[in-house]
């Protein structure tokens, strides 16, 4: 029963992996032609050849005329052959790289597509390794699949043909013996196709660990854990090899097993063939066209099995390839509306609840009316659902229950994007990409003209800076940021806010790594920026939160309190608590 | 290439066996067409039956023969190679460990993973390959060659050319495709460095609606990767029909005269047959050359790939002596005249000197790049100072072994991270096997016990890789957690509250006081507030050193230190402070 579940998922993955080649049919399809052809001059030189042969009987015996022109055939044969092969394997090698780019293109595409949770929740490095390592295996089996399975195919039938129109007695000598070699090698590939799932997987555990603790360098550093990071790596790394070696050694059997399964059927050949000769029925040049054949037609079985161990490799990548792309996207949003220009920044949040673990209740019966033009300060101690409630008003993640309402509409009828494109976000952890400073300040309005983003980096009190570096603003910042401080890297991300001048702005925690001098500078910028818009700012620091309309206390998912700074302080609750604590002895 | 082959040495037994018994198995299987031709021209001319049975019989011998010597061989390459590249991934990641982030900065962490993985793996096929082929093939055509001298000394001549034609063209074929397969893995790294750029900003790039320009800007990457792996494949496909049409010739060529040598009677129709099947073994044998050579010029590249990162020298090394005992009656750090800049640009930190005592907490404040974070990254020797030392309890920090320097330094960084585990495998980076009291000890004072007990598991909650499973702020506190239960000499709090509410930052403060005995504190803040209390606060302004001392007598003296004040705190406050 198992069994069966296996093999149909084993044919489940290969259908998608042809289904994958669809787009390129054409080439496919020439592929085969090219294949059939190649195979078919590659048969006719044997015949060829031994006819010439049979031209030579014997001393003073040769017939050098009919020789001349049989060898002039098998000479054009060869060329043509030469030429089919060389299309065949044009043809492949695009149907394969073609394929394993729109596979590499399709599980990029879901990064974008699928939920944030799953990529909240997903290692990147094993994400990485389905993309890097994973698509090599499928584009490497695919290769061999196509080049050697199926021309292998046509070999074997045509061969058969060729054999049982020379001699059926010896064809059927051939036909029964080598289906063995086929049992033998399906057997061995059952066998080590979980080892090949394992080694795949064990492969994106390391990628992980690898991602884990080279992206993390410095810490591992500054708690001199080099030997145990060592130590947990070498550990996964071991055990990659056990499976690697099980995996590898299994699947190699398969070809010498058919090989010596082959070596039967030459040895069988040669003995029938000679009888045969002996009793007159064939000639002696037949026999050498007849173990030409023999050994053509094993061959491809050995190729077949040669591969094998590609096939059940490209089988395990694509079973995790097709894992991501199997991930359930956002809702669809075909009858959403499109918010036309900017919102008024109006919102209405009501009874909404929402956790990330079902268990685990985070927010619950959250609401809040926020008129348009307010400047709305989020405080509370940590963990209390400030930044998931940010989440929501995104919708990175959508609400249990509840509604959340933009300008009077449920912003679940309104696109994502559109949703998104009212607000400019600065997150806490600063994100910049690989590309030139103008570049990654330019990132939300990509036409701006360099003197906006000049005047936007001004505004974000990093235009000195940016001056300083070796290429102004052509500067390419490197992975990771490089060595930007955290400080000048949310400033980046300020000036990418500034230039986008969004109608609602979220900022969150967005000041925490700038010193306080250039946050009250940024500050007044923002504020002359958003005049009249909607902003949502969570904070610790008092000079930011001082100014809002509103602030709102949250504690436990919930609001404890709200008003302006001078009504909370005259409440004398949270507020007060949490403002005091500001000027605490240490 | 070759360098790597240290890697290979615990196999040496595997890498002679292997190759021997395939050498075995291909001994055996040249003897067949041998005794083909025996049969035809023994047992079919003179129609001896038990000679053709024999023979058979001979020939099934072998092939059981060879199919034991080869099954030895996959064994032996199996362990070889995954047993290589499990060696090779160890060495590396050990090597990696040895780098300063100078270094790592510059080949990037999406690169060290390919390399890692990708081009490890192709090392590791190319092994197999070695073992299983590069023996077996070579011997197979040599054999080849030499059995067809051994049968006709002038039909062999063809033998002869044949090779090193075939040779030649293997040769400008590897050459011309060795660019593109370099163009391949560094197409790979590209396509790999945006992806772990999307998956880390995958929140930015959604709020800024670029999903469909980011998928542009991968497919960017993903074309020109498809598009050299296609150029490359093109080039390497010739190998196949080119060898094959030498081979051809060569065939065509044995026919012709060696029908001309059986007119004059000096060649039998058998040999000339065998003469042919040596050379369809030998073309046969060419096509898996051809894919050997494919198998091998990718590794080549792979191997320089995997090369340079071994030859990539830590910018950071211990010296060769290195002191692991420190003066506990010297002052704990001490800066003199130190400057520091960063390659290819101008300096960080100007001729700074102070001198930190025991148990002394130094409170560093300046603006957004000032310097601060650099400062306390050259106390643990991150980086080396250009100019001027850096001493720890009396030590030079370039004279101490990287352990006992960084083991007395409990450092939580700016960026809150964490590793995959749970939270007490986190806490135990800071102290191995660190008691359920410590831990409990060390959340208390990081104000991470409420949070952590709340969790279903407590200590043993799980933490996803990074902690993305937590808020900033939790993550906050468990990494300072982390550097407290280290009971670290010095402790260096590199703007580590910023996370934090205030009420939760004043606690913190508050309990980091009592624990911190004779620990030397350096904190590192935006927040007056955090440092004001100090004993002694480093105010740094564009990487210069302009105020030292307490806060009252910095609130009078400096006037950089005076301004930040200003912008956070009351000015009855600045100024009350100001009279005492």
């Amino acid at each position: 029963m198992k069994k069966t579940e296996k093999k149909t998922s084993a044919v489940k993955t290969i259908k998608r992996i042809i289904g994958y080649c669809k787009p390129y049919k054409l080439r496919l399809a020439a592929a085969m032609v090219f294949s059939v052809l190649y195979v078919a001059m590659n048969l006719t030189a044997p015949v060829l050849l031994g006819y010439a042969i049979d031209g030579a009987v014997g001393k003073g015996n040769v017939d050098f005329v009919s020789i001349a022109s049989l060898l002039l055939m098998v000479g054009v044969s060869a060329l043509c052959s030469a030429l089919f092969v060389w299309l065949m394997n044009l043809c492949t090698y695009s149907v394969t790289y073609l394929t394993a780019r729109d596979m590499r293109r399709d599980i990029y595409g879901k990064f974008g597509s699928v939920p944030l949770s799953v990529i909240d929740s997903s290692s990147h490095g094993d994400m990485l390794s389905r993309l890097i390592n994973d698509v090599d295996s499928v584009s490497d089996g695919l290769l061999h699949g196509i080049t050697q399975l199926f021309s292998g195919l046509v070999m074997i039938l045509s061969t058969l043909g060729f054999m049982l129109v020379i001699s059926p007695t010896i064809a059927l000598v051939v036909v029964v013996i080598t289906p063995l070699s086929m049992f033998v090698a399906a057997f061995i590939t059952r066998l080590s196709q979980k080892q090949f799932r394992e080694q795949s997987q064990t492969q994106g555990e390391l990628s992980s660990r690898i991602e884990e603790y080279i992206g993390r360098q410095k810490l591992v550093k500054a708690f001199s854990f080099e030997k145990s990071s060592i130590e947990s790596f070498e550990e996964i790394n071991e055990r990659l090899k056990v499976c690697g070696q099980k995996s590898q050694f299994y699947s190699s059997l398969a070809n010498p097993s058919t090989r010596f399964v082959n070596g039967l059927v030459t040895a069988a050949v040669c003995i029938v063939g000679s009888l045969s000769a002996m009793s007159g029925a064939i000639s002696v040049g037949q026999i050498a066209t007849f173990i030409t054949y023999a050994n053509q037609y094993t061959k491809p079985f050995n190729e077949v099995t040669g591969v094998i161990p590609q096939l059940q490799a490209a089988l395990a990548g694509a079973e995790r390839v097709f894992a991501v792309l199997d991930e359930q996207d956002e809702s669809s949003e075909d009858d959403c509306a499109v918010i036309e220009g900017k919102s008024s920044g109006s919102l209405d949040i009501s009874h909404v609840s929402f956790s990330y673990i079902p268990e685990r209740p985070l927010i619950t019966d959250f609401t809040l009316k926020v008129a348009p033009g307010r400047r709305v300060a989020i405080v509370g101690p940590t963990g209390c659902g400030k930044t998931t409630f940010i989440n929501l008003l995104m919708r990175f993640y959508d609400i249990n229950s509840g509604a959340i309402l933009l300008d009077g509409k449920s912003i679940f009828d309104i696109k994502r994007s559109s949703v998104r494109s009212q607000y400019g976000m600065v997150l806490q952890e600063s994100w910049l990409y690989n590309a030139s400073v103008r570049d990654n300040i330019a990132y939300g309005k990509p036409e701006a003209t360099l003197d906006e983003v000049i005047a936007a980096a001004r505004k974000a009190h990093i235009h000195h800076f940016i001056e300083r570096l070796p290429q102004g603003y052509d500067t390419i910042i490197s992975e990771q940021g490089g060595n930007l401080s955290q400080g000048q890297r949310q400033l980046l991300c300020i000036a990418r806010v500034m230039l986008c001048d969004p109608p609602m702005l979220i900022l969150d925690e967005a000041t925490s790594s700038i010193d306080t001098r250039t946050e009250i500078k940024i500050q007044r910028a923002f504020t002359e920026m958003m005049k009249g818009r909607t902003s949502f700012i969570v904070a610790h620091r008092l000079s930011t939160i001082k100014e809002a309309d509103i602030i709102l206390v949250m504690k436990n998912g919930n609001i404890i309190e709200q008003g302006s700074h001078d009504e909370l302080m005259a409440q004398n609750g949270f507020y007060r608590e949490l403002y005091s604590s500001q000027f605490a002895p240490s | 290439m070759f360098r790597l082959a240290k890697y290979l040495k615990s196999y040496k037994l595997q890498l002679i066996l292997g190759p021997l018994c395939k050498l075995i198995e291909a001994i055996l299987e040249l003897l067949v067409p041998l005794v083909t031709a025996d049969i035809i021209d023994n047992g079919v001319r003179n129609g001896d039956m038990d000679y053709v049975l024999s023979h058979g019989a001979l020939m099934i011998g072998m092939g059981a023969l060879g199919l034991c010597f080869a099954l030895v061989c996959q064994k032996s390459a199996s362990i070889a190679s995954q047993g290589f590249g499990t060696k090779l991934r160890n060495a590396m990641f050990r090597h990696i460990n040895t780098l300063s982030h100078a270094e790592l900065d510059k080949i990037g962490t999406a690169s060290l993973i390919t390399r890692m993985t990708n081009d490890i793996n192709r090392l590791q096929l190319a092994v197999a390959m070695l073992i299983r082929l590069v023996i077996r093939a070579p011997f197979l055509i040599i054999g080849a060659i030499v059995m067809s001298f051994l049968i006709d000394v002038r039909l062999a001549m063809i033998f002869a050319v044949a090779a090193p034609v075939t040779a030649l063209v293997l040769y400008l074929v590897m050459r011309a495709s060795i660019p593109y397969f370099r163009g391949v893995q560094g197409g790979m790294d590209r396509v790999s460095l945006i992806a772990r750029e999307n998956l880390s900003g995958n929140r930015v790039i959604r709020a800024f609606n670029k999903q469909k320009e980011d998928r542009e800007r991968f497919a960017d990457a993903n074309e020109t990767l498809t598009d050299i792996t296609l150029k490359g494949g093109r080039i390497s496909t010739l190998l196949n029909p080119l060898s094959y049409i030498i081979a051809q010739a060569a065939i065509i060529a044995i026919v012709w005269f060696g029908s001309g040598f059986v007119y004059t009677g000096d060649v039998t129709t058998g040999q000339i047959i065998a003469l042919v099947n040596y050379m369809t073994l030998i073309q046969l044998t060419m096509i898996v050359v051809s894919d050997l050579v494919v198998i091998f010029t990718r590794a080549a590249v792979s191997a320089s790939r995997v090369n340079e990162i071994f030859d990539t020298k830590p910018g950071i090394v211990e010296c060769d002596d290195p002191v692991s005992d420190f003066c506990e009656d010297e002052p704990a750090v001490c800066f003199s005249d130190v400057t520091f800049s960063y390659e290819g640009q101008g300096p960080a930190l100007t001729n700074i000197s102070f001198t930190a005592n025991r148990g002394e907490t130094i409170g560093i404040i300046g603006g957004t790049g000032a310097g601060k974070s650099t400062l306390v990254n050259l106390i643990p020797r991150f980086y080396d100072a250009s100019e001027g030392t850096v001493t720890v309890f009396g030590r030079d920090v370039r004279t101490c072994s990287f352990s006992a320097l960084r083991g007395m330094i409990g450092i939580v960084p700016q960026k809150a991270e964490l590793f995959s585990g749970t939270i007490r495998s986190n806490l135990e980076r800071g102290k191995p096997g660190a008691t359920d009291e410590e831990i409990a000890h060390a959340l208390s004072v990081a104000q991470a016990s409420e949070f952590v007990c709340a969790m279903p598991m407590g200590y043993d909650s799980i933490v996803s890789a990074g902690g993305t499973n937590l808020s900033g702020g939790q993550r906050q506190r468990l990494t300072i957690a982390r550097a407290v239960i280290k009971q670290p000499d010095i402790l260096i709090l590199d703007d580590s509250a910023s996370a934090l509410d205030f009420a939760t930052d004043a606690a913190l403060r508050r309990a980091l006081s009592h624990e911190t005995g004779n620990m030397t504190v350096f904190m590192v803040s935006q927040r007056v507030g955090t440092v004001r209390y100090a004993d002694k606060i480093i105010v740094l302004d564009a990487g210069e050193l302009v105020g030292l001392g307490t806060h009252r007598e910095l609130i009078k003296a400096c006037p950089v230190y005076r301004e930040i004040c200003l912008s956070q705190l009351r000015r009855e406050e600045v100024e009350e402070d100001e009279k005492d």
